[in-house]
């Protein structure tokens, strides 16, 4: 049995906020920033992901682990519409932001990124210096004239000013893999979204680098509200308030389809599973 | 001693060279030979062209690069070589060229990579890459018989309405037969068109998608997306295409001979008949003797050099400029 709404079952229902009221304390922590209802992503005629149901809350980190395959990128992909330029794919069901759907026919998939960023797996900076790859986001957001301060402030804010400061000029290029993805980081939340989706940030990075990010994401939610995927179920322990369990199924046409198993806070799904599939996964029997 | 007496078993296997040796010799020789090749061919090109072109070189010393007169046969005196009026020509038709073409190609190649459905693309390839198989006599042919005719109008209109600015003006002066300058450079653009368009399609469509992607997730529209991922990324590719193109255009021969008037001419007006080294080449060679000869040889290492003059220029403006954008990695 699966358990995807074990949790909103808990709440209420919910809570829809007017968009922009974002800072800790005005709110309490652990509302719903977005909700996903009954989510599937197709390519295609390929139902990918099948029914997920789940919501992220407000400046926390939700975590999405589960075995290659199993849709959680995709997912998390649907989350800012980034699924939209691959051709084919589209996605059924809700996912609503502030209690609006994303994928309704007014919205604009360029406003919605502005409001939830992305960081990528592999760090991907542009090919330009390092100001400007920070600079790039706030220029596209129509923000003029000086941009040092603001340069300076998100830099600060992804922890790499200390390492960046005296060559701001030099290419991004030049950098570490670590210090690259928290310039990708630096110059997603320069345009201060509200949410930052993290596709597998750390999988190409070494140890400390990734123990910097991880740092990082934890010091970010005091603004922000994270949703990672992860490989590292470590990672989704060490950071992550909620964890959403995915995997894959086989239905009765033998074609594969991810799935939410299970959704719960962190420290239950890990010590306490409600699924035998997520105990088996957890425990290393499988994936 | 006894390290030498061990037995056969324990002889060093990592030294022994098996057959997969002599293939990476053979492979390396091979590689090394042909890049050899090219360098010998080139130096070959330039010697005898320079002993060929000698006698007019002697005859007229620098000035043959600083005179505009060119004279084989004139009434009194001494012949008069002088490359300067089809060197011009020869700048001022590719030129025109590019202006033209790049912008267009530049834009097919966004289309095809960036905007067009994918069922559009493959025909629309086919139809540019059809293009570049036209050959440049069909091209001339047509300028002469087709478009210079036609534009003469055009030419005129402009003549009226642009040519009482000052300065500016000068550029669009008074209207011959619609043999000219610009003829000459629309019909370079069209040539050239699908060599600009075919690399810097390559170019575009090795962008990663990751880069994309992180335009894309910081709220970017397709043109900022285009304007800060796809173009910082193929600066030096684009230049490159730009650069075969401008090769193509100052060589190119039969199509600008037939389009570009004769005329020994260096005139700010684009609507004048001219030449250009090329043309010039094959228009007189067949009736050329001794020094004359030399000289249209001489117009041809001067072209040559020009080219190649160019070209380096180009690199050394891609790598400052690619410092500039992308930051120096130092």
């Amino acid at each position: 049995m699966a358990s995807n709404d074990t949790h909103t079952t808990t709440r209420p229902s919910v809570a829809i906020h007017p968009a922009g009221t974002t800072a800790s304390g005005t709110e309490p922590a652990g509302a719903p920033v977005m909700q996903l209802r009954d989510v599937s992503v197709y390519y295609g005629s390929y139902e990918a992901v099948r029914g997920t149901t789940m919501p992220i809350q407000q400046n926390q980190v939700t975590a999405m682990i589960g075995p290659s395959g199993c849709g959680k990128s995709t997912v998390l992909r649907a989350l800012n519409r980034m699924n939209d330029p691959i051709p084919g794919a589209r996605v059924s069901g809700e996912v609503s932001f502030h209690g609006q759907d994303l994928y309704a026919r007014d919205v604009d998939p360029i406003q919605v990124r502005r409001h939830i960023g992305m960081v990528f797996q592999k760090p991907n900076p542009f090919p330009k210096s390092i100001f400007d790859n920070v600079a790039y986001g706030l220029r596209i957001n129509g923000i003029k004239g000086r941009l040092d301060d603001h340069v300076e402030e998100a830099l600060t804010q992804a922890a790499l000013w200390d390492e960046v400061k005296d060559k701001l000029r030099k290419s991004a290029l030049a950098l570490s893999g670590g210090q690259q993805q928290r310039l990708c980081i630096a110059r997603t939340i320069a345009v201060k979204p509200e949410v930052i989706l993290m596709d597998e940030p750390c999988s190409a990075l070494d140890p400390i680098a990734t123990a910097k990010i991880e740092d990082l994401m934890v010091e970010l939610t005091n603004d922000y509200t994270i949703v990672i995927v992860t490989h590292n179920m470590q990672q989704a322990a060490r950071v992550s308030h909620h964890t959403a369990f995915f995997t894959a199924e086989v239905d009765e046409q033998q074609v594969r389809h991810g799935r939410l198993v299970e959704f719960s806070q962190t420290g239950k799904l890990f010590t306490n599973p409600a699924d035998k599939r997520t105990e088996d996964y957890i425990t290393g029997r499988f994936g | 001693m006894t390290v030498t007496n061990k037995s056969p078993a324990a002889r060093p296997v990592l030294t022994r060279r098996g057959g997969s040796a002599v293939g990476d010799r053979v492979f390396s020789w091979w590689t090394l030979g042909t890049g050899l090749l090219v360098l010998a061919i080139l130096g070959l090109i330039l010697i005898t062209t320079v002993r060929e072109a000698w006698p007019a070189f002697d005859a007229m010393g620098l000035r043959f690069l600083t005179e505009r007169i060119w004279d084989p046969n004139p009434a009194t005196g001494d012949a008069i070589f002088g490359a300067l009026s089809f060197a011009y020509g020869t700048a001022v038709s590719s030129l025109i060229a590019l202006l033209f073409a790049v912008p267009v190609s530049v834009g097919i190649a966004l289309f095809l990579t960036e905007l067009a459905p994918r069922r559009l693309r493959g025909p629309a390839v086919t139809v540019i890459d059809l293009l570049a198989a036209v050959p440049s006599v069909v091209f001339g042919l047509w300028g002469i018989l087709v478009v210079a005719p036609a534009l003469v109008p055009v030419y005129q209109w402009m003549h009226d309405i642009l040519g009482g600015i000052p300065l500016l003006g000068r550029l669009f002066g008074p209207v011959g037969s619609g043999r000219n300058f610009m003829t000459a450079g629309l019909i370079l653009a069209i040539m050239v068109t699908p060599i600009i368009t075919s690399i810097t399609r390559e170019v575009f469509s090795t962008v990663p998608r990751a880069d994309k992607d992180a335009a894309l997730a910081l709220g970017a529209t397709r043109w900022e997306m285009i304007k800060g991922a796809v173009l910082p990324h193929s600066f030096g590719g684009v230049v490159g295409a730009v650069m075969l193109g401008l090769g193509r255009a100052m060589g190119e021969t039969i199509a600008v001979a037939l389009v570009i008037g004769g005329a020994t001419n260096i005139t700010a007006n684009m609507f004048a008949p001219g030449n250009s080294m090329a043309a010039v080449i094959v228009q007189q060679f067949g009736e050329s003797t001794g020094t004359f000869t030399a000289a249209l040889i001489g117009l041809g290492v001067v072209l040559f050099a020009m080219t190649v003059l160019i070209n380096v220029l180009a690199r050394s403006v891609v790598r400052r400029a690619e410092a500039r954008m992308k930051g120096s990695l130092a």
